[in-house]
C-alpha cells in the first residue's frame, strides 16, 4: 500500500521535472539560436519600451488597485475554504448516515446566509 | 518474469497500461519494468499535450473561419495541415524582447508556469482502460489544486511586463479565475459524491450513465466555468484585443509567446479531456476493451468543437456580467445541484451503499428537469438584474492626474 503510494507520486515527480524541462528546453533552445544567429537580438531602446498605443510610455505600471477585487477574494476564500471539508465529506457520503447530510447542511446553509448579506449589500455587483 | 501490482491499485486491471507492464516485465526486473511503463506513458503524456495544442491551433482556426464564412488558413501543407509548425518557425526566428523595465526572472518564468501545470494535470487522466500514469485516489482534488497554479502564472506575466495593459488583463484575469473556482469546485461535489471516490479512474467505471445525463446542472457549471478559466471568448476580457492590446501577453514575443499559445491551446486539449472523463465517460465504449483510447480521443474532440463552437458563437461579456454570471447564476446552480445530487443519493442507494443503473436513471429524469428549471429561474433573475444595471458616468475626471485604476 504505502510502496504504492510512493511509486504513483514517484512517477508524477518524474513528470514535474519533465513538465519543466519542456519548456525550460524550448527556451534554452531560442537563446541559442539567438547566439548562432538563427534569430535576431539588438535590442535598442525604443525596442524595449512597453508597448501603451504607439506614443512615448509614460510612467509604469505598479499602481493602485481598485478594491472591488479585494471583496471578491475574501468571498473567494470563504468558499474554497468550505469545499476543503466538503471534498471528504462527499467522496464517503455514500455509506454515511442522516446526521450527516443535515449537518453539511447547516454547514452549507450558514455561508449561504454570508453568500446572501453579500448579495443585499451590493458587493455582488462590479459597479457600485 | 511474473510482477504483480498492488491489487488495490486500478492500473491491475487489464488494459493498455497492463500490457506495457507486462511487455517490460519479461524483460527487465520489477521496478525498473514499472519505470520503463511510467516513461513511455509519460512520453505519450507529453507529446499528446503538446501535439494536441498543435492540432488545436489548426482546427479552432479552420472551425472559426467556417464559422464566420471564411476559408481560415489552407496554403501550407493538404488544408494547411502544416500552419502550426510553419507558426513555431517563425515564432522561432522571431525577436524575443524583454521590456527595460520589467521585473527579467518572473518575466522569463511565466511560460514554464503556464506549461508545466498542464502537463501535469494530464498525470491522472486515465486516457484509456485502466492506464493512467498515476491512479491517486485523490484524482479530482489533484486536478483542482494544479490547475489552479496557472492563475499565479497569469499574474507574474502581468506584473513583471510593467505594462498597464498586461497588468489590466492579469487583475481581470484573476477577478474570473477565482470568481469561476468557486461554482466549478462545488459543481464537481455531485460526480465525487455518485462515484463515491475523487480517483478519476472509479469516476469513470461509476458512470453507467454518462453523468452529462445524470448532472446536466454539475455538466452545464462546469463547462461554463472551465470556458472562463481558459479565458475563452464569452469570458476573454483578461485578453480583450479591442480594449486592452492582449492582456497579461502583451509584451512577449518569440518563443515566450509561442509557449503562452501553447499552453493556452493545450489547455482546451488538457480540460475537454478532463470533461470526457468526468462527464462524457471517458474510455468507455463498445467493442474490444484496447479500443478505450479511441472512444476518450473521440469524446474529448467532441468537446474541444464544443468550446469552438462556443467561442465562434457568444460575442465577449463585460466585466460585471462575467462577475454576475458565476456569483449570482452559476454558484447557485451548482448549490442546486449539490443540494439535489446529496438528496437523491441519500434516498436511492441501497443496502449496500451502491447505486445501480435504474438509480441512475431516475436521477436522470429529476436532474433534467431541475436543470431546466433552475437555469429559466435564475437565468430571467439575472437577466433582469444586468439590465438595470446602470454605469456610473466618470465625475471629477481631472486631466493630467496619473492615478489609474484598474477597472
Amino acid at each position: 500500500m504505502l510502496e504504492d503510494y510512493f511509486r504513483q507520486y514517484g512517477l508524477i515527480a518524474i513528470l514535474a521535472l519533465v513538465a519543466v524541462a519542456v519548456p525550460t528546453s524550448m527556451l534554452a533552445f531560442s537563446w541559442l539560436a539567438s547566439r548562432v544567429g538563427i534569430r535576431p537580438a539588438n535590442p535598442t531602446p525604443v525596442k524595449l519600451e512597453t508597448y501603451e498605443c504607439g506614443v512615448e510610455t509614460i510612467g509604469g505600471a505598479w499602481n493602485r488597485f481598485n478594491f472591488r477585487y479585494y471583496l471578491y477574494a475574501i468571498l473567494f476564500v470563504i468558499f474554497d475554504v468550505e469545499v476543503v471539508f466538503l471534498y471528504p465529506w462527499a467522496t464517503k457520503f455514500i455509506r454515511l448516515e442522516l446526521f450527516a447530510l443535515i449537518e453539511m447542511g447547516v454547514f452549507v446553509a450558514i455561508l449561504l446566509v454570508g453568500w446572501a448579506y453579500a448579495w443585499r449589500k451590493r458587493d455582488l455587483e462590479w459597479g457600485s | 518474469m511474473n510482477c504483480q501490482l498492488a491489487p488495490d491499485n486500478i492500473l491491475y486491471g487489464n488494459g493498455l497500461y497492463r500490457l506495457l507492464y507486462d511487455a517490460a516485465g519479461t524483460l527487465l526486473p520489477c521496478w525498473l519494468a514499472y519505470l520503463a511503463a511510467g516513461l513511455v506513458i509519460i512520453f505519450i503524456l507529453v507529446n499528446g499535450v503538446l501535439l494536441g495544442a498543435a492540432v488545436i491551433t489548426w482546427t479552432e482556426r479552420r472551425l472559426l473561419g467556417r464559422f464566420q464564412n471564411r476559408v481560415g488558413p489552407n496554403r501550407w501543407g493538404p488544408f494547411g495541415l502544416l500552419q502550426p509548425i510553419a507558426d513555431l518557425f517563425k515564432l522561432l526566428t522571431k525577436e524575443d524582447l524583454t521590456p527595460a523595465g520589467a521585473d527579467r526572472i518572473v518575466f522569463a518564468l511565466v511560460p514554464i508556469a503556464m506549461v508545466a501545470p498542464l502537463i501535469l494535470m494530464t498525470a491522472v487522466i486515465p486516457f484509456a482502460q485502466n492506464t493512467a500514469l498515476a491512479s491517486l485516489n485523490v484524482g479530482v482534488l489533484y486536478l483542482l489544486a494544479i490547475s489552479s497554479v496557472t492563475t499565479i502564472a497569469i499574474f507574474m506575466a502581468g506584473w513583471s511586463s510593467n505594462n498597464r495593459y498586461a497588468m489590466f488583463g492579469a487583475a481581470r484575469a484573476v477577478a474570473v479565475l477565482i470568481s469561476y473556482e468557486v461554482p466549478v469546485v462545488l459543481s464537481l461535489l455531485g460526480v465525487v459524491m455518485v462515484a463515491g471516490s475523487m480517483s478519476l479512474g472509479q469516476v469513470v467505471e461509476a458512470q453507467a450513465l454518462p453523468f452529462l445525463l445524470v448532472q446536466p446542472l454539475a455538466f452545464f457549471v462546469f463547462l461554463a466555468g472551465m470556458s472562463a478559466e481558459l479565458n475563452r471568448t464569452p469570458f476573454d476580457v483578461a485578453e480583450a484585443e479591442s480594449e486592452i492590446i492582449a492582456g497579461y501577453h502583451t509584451e512577449y514575443s518569440g518563443i515566450k509567446f509561442a509557449l503562452i499559445q501553447a499552453a493556452e491551446f493545450g489547455g482546451v486539449v488538457v480540460v475537454s479531456a478532463i470533461v470526457a472523463t468526468l462527464f462524457l465517460g471517458g474510455w468507455s465504449g463498445p467493442l474490444s476493451e484496447y479500443l478505450g483510447w479511441l472512444w476518450f480521443l473521440l469524446k474529448t474532440g467532441v468537446v474541444v468543437f464544443l468550446f469552438i463552437w462556443i467561442r465562434a458563437t457568444y460575442p465577449r461579456l463585460r466585466i460585471d456580467q462575467i462577475m454576475a454570471f458565476s456569483w449570482k447564476f452559476l454558484l447557485p446552480l451548482s448549490l442546486i445541484n449539490l443540494l439535489a445530487v446529496s438528496l437523491e443519493v441519500f434516498f436511492l442507494r441501497g443496502e449496500t451503499g451502491q447505486l445501480t443503473a435504474t438509480d441512475l436513471g431516475i436521477m436522470t429524469g429529476i436532474n433534467l428537469v431541475l436543470a431546466v428549471a433552475a437555469i429559466a429561474f435564475f437565468g430571467n433573475l439575472i437577466r433582469r438584474r444586468v439590465k438595470f444595471e446602470t454605469r456610473r458616468p466618470a465625475q471629477n475626471v481631472v486631466p493630467g492626474v496619473s492615478t489609474i485604476e484598474v477597472s
